[in-house]
């Protein structure tokens, strides 16, 4: 069994190696550890079972057992595809830092160290199945862009970057107090506190408090993306970071805020996602059309991909909240789409500016297709692929999210959704455009790519090439697991919703309750949700709402068995029951047989100090 | 004589009480030792047998650690949360002596008197942190806070330290008369000065709503928060640091935060828990309006310690979080994170120290290119900034971490929302800060920090102390923040550095493993039995 540790951990470790090293050769330590985490990522992508357990590779250790805070990493069918994701983003960067003038740079350890943190704390927040450990790693994978921008940036950095983190920390903090409320109340009187998502889950949290949490979880998530009215630190902060870290920072790290409503928010809190998700919804809309409006009429290269990623995040954000699982892995599938455009988009603009004299405006590209023939055909497959053309996998990707979208949520929001992708075709075509075709700017020289350059710029086309043929690898690691993602939430909308979701993929019958379409009357279905492990589960409403066996239909009493949450099977409380946080890992906890409540060996009773 | 014999003196438990005589005993010896002629023993011998002190005092703690009662017929409690405090400020002592090595306050105050001084004031600080009798209490804040004020003004030449030791005596006299004033009232609404006893009359009599009894409890209110410079009682937090010598302002941030923090916990989770209804929502304001001026005020600062001033009355008002829940939680939360919060402001005072030493004076600018001069100094002072803003990895997001936990499980979620803002906005300033070690410009003192200097210190008293103007671009040395600008020639950094080091190390080091540390503060639920 492969350590997750080791994958998480091996980035800084190295970064810390790198300043033992003579400062010349640190970039190829850099460059070192992110290979050895991108094959360790890849072996456990093939290592992966899409039909398996759905936490594999679990790692548990207590960390802060006061706290009930656990060290539990688990990869699950949503993260999968994103810690290959990030694996090959921060090689490529580091690959790129080794290659320019940042890898030569006297400070060339810095800028290693930091990236190496960086990636550590990315990994960490993919793979935390603890809320805590969650909220740490997401709100430490900040710090090291801040050191990254505030030396080696460009412009008035200093300003930009500490706008950058206030804003996207105004969400994260809002997330921590969120975060520990969710432990808190979901936790029993009498028991100790866990942070274990899939406990949490099983608890429930109280429905009347699951608004405002769910709020400050969006926030955090909407923030980070970021979204319309909340983007104010993007563009100060895109001009202001370099480009290689950039890169990596667009195509990667928005992306955990996607994973973020998957992993945490809809599945903790699905009464809240179904009250707010609308207002979730409409914002994503907006920034799509707001974003999109914005990228054609800027002449800001950068920009115009700073607000192309605030379009697609806001297209990825609609598919997450439709709550529909095609939709959810649709989404999944574009983030790993849109990172891999995003890291080719931002070399094309470095390798275009470099010709420029260093100026990244529109104005002062143009003509590079006539000299540069091999540059220009690869950046127009990058193009494509941002622009979603039919034939890539991003247009599977919207395809998916936008028929999610019409069943899921209204078909009004995919109609104007949908002027956003004929937006995209605009503003990724008028940059081909721009710098490709025209005459040749006064100020720009005009050459073939470096073979570095286009060996670099090869990585993403290659990419984009391989999702385009398979992008069906992605779409079945993630369905089993967004369907539990989304389950509970589904049900909390309603009976329609769910009919809609099992017509659409009848094999998504297993994880929903059969109740549901067996009862019209609304309080059931509340009381079905209960049974699904969700809202009111056994930790509130225990003793009186019946819970549902999924299998069955038939309403079993909640003391006597229990319902995994994660696999939807009943488990004989008097026989070994498997640990939701474990999974099929083998290991195993006692119940309780006052409360029927698992009872966790490794924390008492009488734990955190109650 | 009759009246003499029939008052039996009480047993006195002095393995208890060696923690607070380590402290005592070290003074007067320190004091002896300071009027030698010997040059070795005065800026040798004296530092050393302080640290000797404040390290004995810690380990005597330690040794006790396990003792549950009290000493001097229930004058003094010994038990776990008095042991946590001492060692506080044990530690604190250390690092602060460290910090005063070569420094210029003790060479003008004289070694012994400075030093002894400090232990003093320890003392003071552990029997303010042990008191469990309002007379107990009271003697022990005096006897804290008589040294202080006269520490502040230690560096003579310098009008600010003058002007500081005068301000903090006048403000700090106003706080303790209105704690005595305070004391004095629930003395009257209970008859009692035992805080178990006054706990008992209080629910015995249902003295919750006494008008009496709440006065009383809002005068101790009032004074404590002048204590700990709890916002809006503050105002004399920035000019008694920016004045005070760096060391004792190092002292007085983390040793006094301490025993303050310690002494909230126990007057108000032990005595008053019975009101903790009225005052409850009280210190919950206070704390809230804490939190937004220190982190607001701190923004425009340009002087470091201005700006740990403002900064540390808004961690006053995160530490009180704990107080204000009443839980066994709670007050766990709070000792937790005073004493995190030790050990990430003698990281940044010891780098702060040695700015000034090497430039004349504590603007942020003194620290501009740090990294590339002082790259140990540059990342102890980062992980405290970063610490002290609470980023994950370090010890001040477990600790952060705690004390929301305590205030959403007692039913204060809109106070932990508070806390959240107010360090949202802290970022602004801590990043500006450690911005600012990292960027490339170098200081305008440049010249002065990087001449070799001559090792030289006090050949004849005071002669070694030259004043340059430390702004060679003509700027009047006086607009240099930190009052006027000394640049000790020749004065050692090597134990500003062990301070750095040791403390960002532990920054780290706990922030990673937090577990032992979060273990030895669980004992001090021990200390406040009345809650759950």
């Amino acid at each position: 069994m492969l350590h997750l540790s080791i994958l998480l951990w091996l980035p800084a470790a190295l970064g810390l190696v790198a300043l033992l090293v003579p400062a010349r050769s640190a970039r190829w330590v850099g460059l070192l550890g992110a290979a050895l985490a991108l094959a360790l990522s890849i072996v456990l992508v093939l290592d992966f079972d899409a039909s398996g357990a759905p936490f594999q590779h679990v790692t548990d250790t207590a960390w802060i057992s006061a706290l009930g805070v656990r060290y539990q990493l688990a990869i699950t069918g949503l993260n999968v595809w994103l810690v290959l994701l990030t694996t090959v983003g921060f090689t490529f960067t580091a690959a790129w830092i080794a290659f320019s003038d940042l890898g030569v740079h006297e400070r060339a350890k810095h800028v290693v160290l930091h990236l190496g943190i960086a990636q550590s704390a990315v990994l960490g927040a993919l793979l935390a199945q603890d809320l805590i450990l969650f909220v740490a790693f997401f709100d430490l994978m900040l710090i090291p862009f801040f050191f990254l921008t505030a030396q080696f940036g460009n412009g008035d950095r200093v300003p930009a970057t500490i706008k950058m983190i206030v804003y996207t920390l105004v969400g994260s903090l809002l997330m921590l107090v969120a975060a520990i409320a969710v432990g808190v109340l979901a936790t029993p009187s009498g028991e100790s506190v866990s942070y274990n998502l899939a406990e949490i889950a099983q608890r429930g949290v109280p429905e009347g408090s699951q608004g405002w949490l769910f709020a400050c979880f969006a926030a955090a998530f909407l923030v980070k993306m970021p979204a319309f009215p909340i983007h104010g630190w993007l563009a100060d902060g895109y001009r202001a970071m370099p480009l290689p870290i950039l890169a990596v920072f667009s195509g990667v790290l928005s992306k955990i805020a996607v994973y973020g409503f998957l992993q945490v928010a809809i599945p903790l809190l699905p009464q809240g996602t179904a009250d707010l998700r609308w207002i979730v919804l409409i914002m994503a809309v907006v920034s799509i059309l707001y974003a999109s409006t914005l990228a054609f009429t800027t002449f800001n290269a950068r920009l115009v991909l700073a607000y192309s990623s605030i379009a697609q995040l806001g297209f990825i954000t609609l598919g997450v909240l439709s709550l529909r699982p095609d939709a959810a892995s649709g989404s999944l599938l574009q983030s790993v789409n849109h990172g891999v455009a995003v890291f080719g988009a931002f070399l094309a603009v470095a390798i275009l500016s470099r010709r420029a004299g260093g100026s990244e405006d529109l104005r002062d590209f143009g003509g590079a297709a006539t000299k540069a023939p091999i540059f220009a055909v690869f950046f127009v497959i990058v193009s494509y692929a941002v622009l979603a053309m039919p034939g890539t996998a991003n247009f599977v990707g919207e395809f998916l999210i936008l028929r999610g979208a019409w069943e899921g949520a209204a078909p009004a929001l995919a109609i104007v959704a949908s002027i956003g992708v004929a937006l995209a075709a605009v503003y990724a075509l008028r940059l081909f455009i721009r710098s490709s075709h025209n005459r040749v700017a006064p100020t720009l020289e005009p050459r073939e790519g470096s073979r570095v350059e286009l060996a670099l710029m090869a990585v993403p086309v290659l990419l984009i090439v391989a999702l385009a043929v398979h992008p069906q690898q992605t779409v079945d690691a993630a369905d089993h697991a967004t369907s539990r993602a989304v389950q509970a939430a589904a049900v909390s909308v309603g009976p329609e919703h769910v009919q809609k979701i099992v017509e659409s993929d009848p094999e998504v019958r297993g994880i929903v309750p059969p109740s549901v379409f067996s009862e019209s009357d609304p309080g059931r279905v509340s009381a079905a949700a209960g049974g699904a492990g969700a809202a009111g589960g056994g930790a509130t409403g225990g003793a009186g709402e019946p819970a549902i066996d999924p299998n069955t239909g038939q309403p079993v009493d909640p003391g006597a068995v229990q319902v995994d949450p994660s696999t939807g099977q009943p488990v004989d409380p008097g026989a070994v029951q498997v640990d939701p946080s474990t999974g099929g890992e083998g290991g195993t906890i006692e119940i309780n047989p006052e409360t029927g409540q698992p009872v966790d060996p490794s924390t008492p009773n009488e734990g955190a100090g109650r | 004589m009759s009246a003499l014999a029939a008052a039996e003196a009480p047993h006195i438990d002095w393995a208890g009480l060696s923690p607070l005589l380590a402290l005592f005993v070290g003074a007067v010896v320190v004091l002896m030792v300071g009027l030698l002629r010997a040059r070795f023993a005065r800026l040798t011998l004296v530092p050393v047998l302080t640290i000797v002190a404040f390290a004995a005092s810690a380990g005597l703690a330690v040794w006790q650690w396990d003792e549950q009662g009290s000493i001097m017929s229930g004058a003094l409690a010994l038990d776990s949360l008095a042991q946590v405090g001492v060692i506080g400020v044990g530690v604190a002592g250390v690092a602060a002596v460290l910090l005063s090595i070569g420094a210029t306050a003790p060479r003008e105050a004289a070694h012994g008197e400075y030093h002894a001084m400090m232990l003093v004031a320890a003392a003071g600080m552990a029997m303010f942190i042990g008191g469990q009798n309002l007379i107990t209490t009271f003697l022990g804040l005096e006897l804290l806070s008589i040294p202080l004020y006269i520490l502040s003004a230690t560096e003579l030449h310098r009008r600010r330290s003058l002007e500081s030791g005068l301000k903090y005596l006048i403000v700090g006299s106003v706080g303790s008369a209105t704690l005595l004033y305070g004391f004095a009232l629930i003395f009257g609404a209970t008859g009692e000065l035992d805080y178990a006893a006054i706990a008992r009359e209080v629910s015995a009599q249902d003295l919750g709503s006494d008008p009496l009894m709440l006065g009383g409890v809002a005068m101790v209110v009032v004074g404590l928060a002048f204590k700990a410079s709890v916002a809006p009682f503050h105002q004399w937090t920035p000019d008694v640091y920016e004045g005070a010598p760096t060391p004792v302002t190092a002292f007085m941030a983390t040793a006094t935060k301490v025993a303050a923090m310690v002494a909230f916990v126990r007057l108000f989770d032990v005595a008053l828990v019975g009101t903790s209804g009225t005052w409850g929502p009280a210190l919950a304001a206070l704390a809230a309006i804490a939190m937004i001026v220190g982190n607001v005020g701190a923004l425009g600062q340009s002087s470091m310690k201005r700006l740990l001033a403002f900064s540390s009355v808004a961690q006053a008002g995160y530490m009180l979080v704990g107080v204000v829940v009443a839980t066994q939680l709670g007050a766990q939360a709070t000792v937790f994170y005073v004493l995190t919060y030790v050990v990430m402001t003698a990281a940044a005072f010891a780098v702060i120290e040695a700015a000034e030493r090497e430039t004349g004076h504590d603007g942020v600018s003194a620290l501009a290119g740090l990294g590339r001069r002082r790259p140990l100094h540059a990342i102890a002072l980062t992980l405290a900034m970063l610490g002290l803003a609470g980023v994950p990895a370090t010890v001040g997001f477990v600790a952060k971490l705690r004390v929301v936990q305590s205030a959403v499980d007692g039913g204060y979620a809109w106070l932990a929302i508070v806390l959240v803002v107010g360090s949202m906005i802290s970022f602004v300033y801590y990043l500006r800060v450690v911005a600012k070690l990292w960027a490339d410009e170098e200081p305008e003192t440049a010249a002065v920090a990087v001449r070799p200097q001559p090792v030289e210190v006090e050949a004849t008293d005071a002669v070694a102390t030259k004043t340059v103007a430390a702004a060679p671009g003509g700027t009047p040395a006086a607009a240099v923040p930190g009052g006027g600008t000394v640049v000790v020639e020749g004065a050692p950094i090597l134990p500003m550095t062990i301070v750095a080091v040791v403390a960002g190390a532990a920054i780290v080091a706990l922030g990673v493993v937090p577990g032992p540390l979060m273990t030895a503060v669980e004992d001090v639920a021990r200390a406040v039995p009345n809650l759950f």
